[in-house]
């Protein structure tokens, strides 16, 4: 089969969803009121409450949700085939994510821009908010973890790559002052950023580096990437936004939406077969079963619970009118859903033969983002005739920009957390910046080597991650309906996904509980069961909190009858 | 005519690139700045609240300016009413 009908049925089928079934759950279900006062207009401070554009405000959704993990899952879970990751993420776009994502918006600005973590608890319960917390606090740990594998396997596969990753750092410090000193006008600095990127991208397969394989104390190469990555990541996180933050933020933004357009560009022209099996009934030994697995495998680019805390930690304070939820939330997932497609095409149509495909997807968790830096660089190659080592070099700046912010926020988030916690339990130094952040290091360190020790067994956790993320998105729904329920408003629209996804979680965290006891991996077997209590605790305070509010509506319309 | 199409296209433009670039941080960068300005109320109406400072002189002048902004100061550094007992604003 040919991946442009692949690309143009599973972009048609998110369009209709988009066209379709969003504006019937944004009109009939979340019932959206052109006059409603958003939070943006109500609180209005120029700090945290600003209206917004929604075509920026859409872009900046967009590429805070988007990053490395809708490449990582896709391009991982194509070993059960193509039509299952295509299938679930086209139809997980549709009715999980882009409701979820859009659902998360509507219920923080009904309730003054409240994030869902707090929302949790004024709407379900105390104790959800606990589990709240301690959920979000795996997610940061795990993506954080595997992330730094991620880059680190990158930069040891494609060396060309080492000086435009670096590098890019510098040019964002420096598009940084040249910003806030306001020396020159913006439209001006972001041509030079990116003609300085991608003149790097040009420059690098020229310069290529890689560490000695031995480094000091004894340190493998993926090794000392890794710390290099955490002193980065936590000097980024200490230093002020303006920084570097923002101008990195900026570039990758803008580096995304080239990106997309290449690839999608490149599979226009080149129009390649799709080599891998549409269902892969040869699957390495040690691959776990399709269900449940594909579905924590895949979390960003079907659904993903880390959108939930974008969409009602800032975007939902920033809406101008709440119509615009509609294209925010539900584009936004649409846009990732695209991006996730990529991957899918890139990683089952950039290979010749089925041979060469197989010979990638040898065993589970192998293939990953390499398999997608490879298959998209042969489909850029053949569609707008870049040299492979570029083309290369192009797709893992891409994809190690993406991790690395991804990292840099999520320490800071990490670290607020930790002081946070020091203020709610009294510990003085915990509150402190550099002390709460070092922590937050170690507890990555301790994950990226605790899961192997030589930092490969990243990729044993990716799973993990997409249990602990899907759980996340469940407590998202479970807000929304009951939310929804108390409206006296159709359920099943949110209660369906969530009762799947709950469903699928504590499927998949059982039989990977399984597999890390057969293995003897008693670091993970103890991470997945401290989930695996949290998926419990989830589900009972889901029933509960459901069937309490049931009950009260009954009563309701009994005493109104009465 | 063409000239002014193109003016106004480059606005827009860049009107788009900065709210793209300043929107995401507009509250990080605006709670930094709040926080360097508590800072310098402090050392304005320290010599009020009986910590010496030795530049009391001159901050006595900015006093006044910043008045407007004491309210909201004060509540934010988690005293509900004024502390200061010359003059109170609540």
């Amino acid at each position: 089969m040919n991946a442009v009908y692949l690309m143009l049925m599973g972009l048609g089928a998110m369009a209709l969803g988009y066209f379709i079934y969003s504006k019937f759950i944004c009109e009939k279900i979340f019932q959206v009121d052109p006059n409603f006062r958003t939070p943006a207009h109500e609180l209005q401070d120029g700090v945290d409450y600003v209206p917004t554009n929604k075509y920026i405000l859409w872009g900046h959704h967009f590429t805070s949700v988007a990053g490395a993990a809708p490449i990582l899952g896709p391009a991982i879970a194509v070993i059960w085939g193509w039509v299952p990751a295509f299938l679930w993420v086209v139809f997980g776009t549709i009715f999980f994510a882009g409701v979820h994502d859009a659902g998360a918006i509507w219920a923080s600005s009904r309730n003054k821009g409240r994030s869902i973590g707090a929302l949790t608890g004024d709407i379900v319960g105390n104790r959800a908010r606990s589990i709240f917390m301690i959920v979000i606090f795996l997610v940061l740990l795990m993506v954080n973890a595997v992330f730094a594998v991620v880059i680190a396997n990158q930069l040891i596969n494609f060396p060309s790559a080492t000086l435009p990753v670096w590098g890019a750092i510098v040019v964002a410090l420096i598009i940084g002052q040249l910003i806030y000193r306001k020396i020159i006008g913006l439209l001006l600095v972001t041509v030079i950023g990116v003609v300085a990127l991608y003149g790097m991208i040009y420059v690098g397969p020229m310069l290529p580096f890689s560490l000695p394989e031995e480094t000091l104390f004894g340190l493998s190469d993926r090794q000392s990437w890794i710390v290099l990555l955490f002193v980065y990541a936590a000097i980024a996180s200490l230093l002020p936004v303006w920084a570097l933050l923002q101008p990195r933020d900026y570039i990758n933004g803008i580096q995304l939406f080239i990106g997309l357009g290449l690839l999608y560009g490149a599979v226009l022209i080149a129009s390649p077969d799709v080599v891998a099996p549409a269902f892969n009934t040869d699957v390495p030994e040690g691959t776990p079963s399709l269900i449940p697995l594909l579905f924590v495998t895949i979390a960003c680019g079907a659904i993903s619970g880390f959108h939930g805390l974008v969409a009602s930690g800032t975007t939902s304070k920033q809406l101008d009118k709440e119509p615009d939820l509609r294209f925010v939330g539900y584009f936004g997932a649409v846009g990732e859903g695209a991006l996730a497609l990529a991957a899918i095409i890139a990683v089952s149509a950039g290979f010749a033969t089925l041979a060469d495909w197989q010979a990638i997807y040898h065993n589970f968790g192998q293939g990953g983002v390499a398999a997608f830096t490879r298959g998209g660089a042969n489909i850029l190659e053949q569609g707008l005739g870049l040299d492979t080592v570029m083309a290369q070099t192009l797709l893992t700046v891409m994809v190690v920009l993406f991790a690395g912010t991804t990292m840099d926020t999520g320490l800071r988030l990490q670290r607020y957390i930790f002081q946070e916690w020091g203020s709610i339990y009294h510990i003085g130094w915990m509150q402190k910046t550099l002390p709460a952040t070092l922590l937050a290091v170690g507890c990555c360190l301790l994950l990226a080597f605790g899961a192997g020790g030589d930092g490969a067994g990243g990729m044993l956790i990716w799973p993990l991650f997409g249990t602990t993320n899907q759980l996340l998105a469940g407590l998202t729904l479970l807000v929304i309906t009951v939310m929804l329920v108390k409206l006296g408003r159709p359920m099943w629209y949110t209660l369906a996904p969530l009762l799947f996804l709950l469903c699928m979680t504590t499927l998949g965290l059982l039989i990977q509980l399984k597999s890390f006891y057969d293995k003897g991996d008693w670091f993970l077997f103890t991470l997945d069961l401290v989930i695996l209590a949290a998926a419990i605790l989830v589900i009972l305070e889901a029933s509960s909190a459901l069937t309490k509010q049931i009950k009260a509506n009954k009563a309701q319309v009994q005493s109104d009858e009465a | 005519m063409k000239l002014d199409a193109i003016k106004a296209w480059f606005r827009q433009a860049s009107f788009y690139a900065e709210e793209a670039y300043n929107a995401p941080y507009r509250s990080a960068i605006a709670r930094a700045k709040r926080e360097q300005d508590d800072l310098f109320m402090l050392l304005v109406f320290s010599e009020m609240m009986g910590v010496p400072n030795p530049a009391s002189y001159y901050t006595l002048e900015l006093q006044p300016l910043l008045l407007e902004r004491f309210h909201d100061w004060h509540q934010r550094m988690g005293m509900e009413h004024s502390p200061l007992d010359q003059f109170r604003c609540c």
